[in-house]
């Protein structure tokens, strides 16, 4: 009960100070005349809001400097250093590269330009996760729950950086590998999805008729699951059929979340090729007597390719989600494969050490934000990607 | 008016044959398994004889389809079948399980079904106002740097994993400073603030997931209003902005709002399964995931229609009630 009344003072408080900065604002005489007009024209609420951020602004340089908010100190630094470093991505790719290029990064905002850094770091990171890991994934050592930090006299190694599990695995090694595996086994989900989602939806938008009709049917039956509690249903069986061999579990997983996420490309496909297909040239090309695939191939996809391929940043981000949570979950991408969705639900007890050890409670937020950043980067991209395509300017 | 009564029900019907076929998806699906339910319940080292008993114990020698109208048909009743896991406790305790004892799934699910239901509507009675008016301040005050921040941070808090947002909650308001209770053990004797305050850290997780994609919905919704004719119409008589937007604009925003704010109640039905897993909340969603884990086919069955019956009513509310919000859907041509 107290925290209500101290939210609603403070809410007060800000408005009662806002309104009165509005009104003072008014009534100075400002040298300049644009000032003047400014304040005279200004909303209740940008008063407010103008009051509301000093406060908010406090709040971060107070907490900053509190002695024991380590993870507040951590999170205000990764954000300054993560958006120093697209800054200095965006002005290199402003003024360095191909004509084209740099007109690209003039006109993308500063969160496209972020995204695009952080994808190609990852994409580097997942690739050659093999040079950089200084260990194997399944390599065991002999000291088992060594604390990250390096610091021999507390208990870490300087050979293990983030230490290393229960069973003495090097947690900086599994997180690179993690990234590998992750990544990488999400791609292919998306990639397959779209190979089966894009391929049907063409068919049904050229052939029609009844093909269009069951298939679109089985696939709205199909949706009226939510889908990640479908997977749960299928992957239960898969196991089933599986049995105690994990890497086919991993495997079935895949097919399945790219067979219920085709879904959704299906649908995009078909009524982007529905629009495509009533046009003159696919009517003169069908009086050519051409055959399916060439109308699919040479005349449908490449009319096709823009909101694909925004598509297929959103259907990524959702594959990587899902394939997260159902690692998180246990039943996701097996061990001995190192994934990060994996590792948060291990490595979740930590975090109950936030007070003496902050970096070993960090090591479940590492993962979890492993998963997070792609996502959030992938997102920006396709923010940016879709606002240009759609030409929004209000 | 009788227009839309027959509308309604047309929807209804629509809805009654979706979760039908739905039903038979599920089943079709659990009858892939390998062997049968007999041999899932005795393992592979069960006898010929004992497999053959509890085949014809459970029915397993009907045809499919006899099977799937007794099982449609139980559940019609009440009856979801009998827990495997449960059942083999309650042999143990010598209770006929099938008579809705401790052994029936439905027993197992009714109280875990209600908190699920209680932290759901938590989180939407947090989240829906919240960004009714995040949504109308961000479509009042575009592209300012207020508009700007809540679009980066929405976006970062739609792409970010539940159990991110979760651990990042638990770390700040559990464990650095202690205010709310990390472990959501709720009890069916708890007095209702204490059952909330054990509710809340988990469903703020789930508000703040949620919050951000109604949000946005609800700017894009009265955004595309903007430019329509009679919203400059009033703009041109001199209206103040936000007059206009929730006298003019909000009304006719309000079919796609109430989708949105449907299919994310949708969403919050099915978001639960990890964040109750992360809180240990004794929910439906950690019952689904246990029975998946131990193959617990009958329990998987049940909440697998569950939530998906509570999707479709959902999705089947928003569709009517953007029927009823809209007059032009109202008298279709």
């Amino acid at each position: 009960m107290d925290t209500v009344v101290w939210l609603i003072s403070w809410a007060l408080a800000i408005g009662i100070v806002g309104g009165v900065f509005r009104f003072a604002g008014q009534k100075i005489r400002w040298p300049s005349e644009q000032l003047n007009i400014y304040f005279r024209d200004m909303p209740l609420m940008v008063g407010i809001g103008f009051v509301f951020g000093v406060v908010l602004l406090y709040v971060v340089f107070h907490y900053y400097f509190i002695e024991k908010s380590t993870f507040f100190r951590w999170a205000v630094q990764g954000f300054v250093i993560f958006s120093a470093a697209s800054w200095l991505f965006w002005t290199f790719g402003k003024h360095v590269g191909t004509r084209g290029s740099r007109k690209l990064f003039r006109k993308m905002p500063l969160t496209a330009a972020f995204g695009i850094m952080t994808i190609i770091v990852y994409a580097v990171l997942s690739i050659f996760a093999g040079v950089l890991a200084p260990y194997g994934q399944e390599e065991i050592f002999d000291k088992i729950n060594v604390l990250p930090g390096g610091d021999l006299a507390a208990g870490g190694d300087p050979r293990f950086l983030l230490g290393t599990d229960q069973l003495g695995r090097d947690l900086l090694s599994r997180l690179i590998y993690g990234g590998q595996n992750t990544v990488g086994i999400a791609f292919m989900t998306t990639i397959l999805a779209f190979l089966i989602g894009a391929t049907f939806g063409f068919l049904a938008a050229t052939l029609g008729g009844w093909f269009d009709q069951v298939v679109s049917r089985g696939v709205d039956a199909m949706m009226a699951i939510p889908q990640l509690i479908f997977a749960l249903l299928l992957l239960t069986i898969a196991t089933a059929w599986a049995g105690s061999n994990k890497g086919l579990i991993t495997l079935y997983m895949i097919v399945i979340i790219a067979v219920l996420d085709s879904t959704r490309v299906f649908r995009l496909a078909r009524a982007v090729g529905f629009n495509i297909v009533v046009m003159d040239y696919i009517e003169a090309a069908k009086l050519r007597g051409e055959k399916l695939s060439y109308l699919i191939f040479r005349e449908i996809l490449p009319n096709a390719y823009a909101p694909l391929l925004a598509e297929f940043g959103l259907r990524f981000c959702f594959v990587f989600l899902t394939i997260a949570a159902l690692s998180f979950l246990g039943i996701g991408i097996q061990p001995p494969l190192a994934d990060w969705g994996t590792m948060v639900r291990d490595l979740s007890q930590f975090i109950n050490f936030a007070q003496f050890s902050p970096l070993t409670a960090a090591l479940p937020l590492m993962a979890a934000g492993a998963i997070a950043l792609l996502t959030v980067a992938v997102n920006f991209v396709v923010d940016w990607m879709l606002h240009q395509s759609s030409g929004l300017k209000d | 008016m009788k227009a839309v009564a027959l509308i309604i029900l047309n929807r209804l019907g629509l809805g009654l044959v979706t979760l039908f076929v739905v039903s038979v998806l599920i089943f079709a699906a659990v009858n892939m398994l390998p062997g049968d339910f007999a041999q899932a319940i005795l393992g592979q080292g069960a006898t010929e004889e004992a497999v053959a008993a509890i085949r014809e114990d459970l029915g397993l020698n009907k045809n499919p389809v006899a099977r799937y109208t007794d099982w449609l048909g139980g559940i019609l009743k009440g009856d979801f079948g009998v827990s495997f896991a449960q059942a083999n406790f309650s042999s143990f305790a010598g209770e006929d399980a099938s008579k809705g004892g401790i052994g029936s799934v439905a027993a197992q699910l009714e109280p875990r079904f209600k908190n699920t239901l209680f932290l759901a509507a938590v989180a939407a009675i947090i989240s829906v106002p919240i960004s009714l008016i995040l949504g109308i301040m961000a479509a009042l005050y575009r592209n300012s740097i207020f508009d700007r921040f809540v679009n980066v941070s929405t976006l970062t808090s739609i792409s970010s994993p539940e159990f991110f947002v979760a651990y990042v909650l638990i770390l700040f308001l559990a464990v650095l400073n202690p205010v709310l209770p990390s472990l959501s053990n709720i009890f069916a004797e708890m007095s209702f603030t204490e059952r909330l305050i054990k509710t809340l850290l988990p469903a703020l997780t789930l508000t703040l997931v949620v919050t951000a994609h109604m949000m946005r919905m609800t700017r894009a919704a009265i955004i595309n209003l903007l430019a329509s004719p009679y919203i400059e119409m009033a703009r041109l008589k001199g209206i103040k902005p936000a007059r206009v937007i929730v006298f003019h604009a909000l009304p006719n925003a309000l079919a796609p709002i109430i989708n949105v704010i449907a299919l994310n109640l949708a969403y919050l039905v099915t978001g639960v399964v990890v964040v109750e897993v992360v809180f240990v909340y004794p929910g439906i969603g950690q019952l689904f995931v246990d029975s998946v884990k131990i193959r617990d086919i009958p329990v998987v069955q049940a909440c697998c229609l569950i939530f998906a019956a509570a999707y479709i009513l959902l999705n089947l509310t928003a569709d009517i009630f953007s029927i009823l919000s809209n007059p032009r859907l109202r008298h279709p041509k």
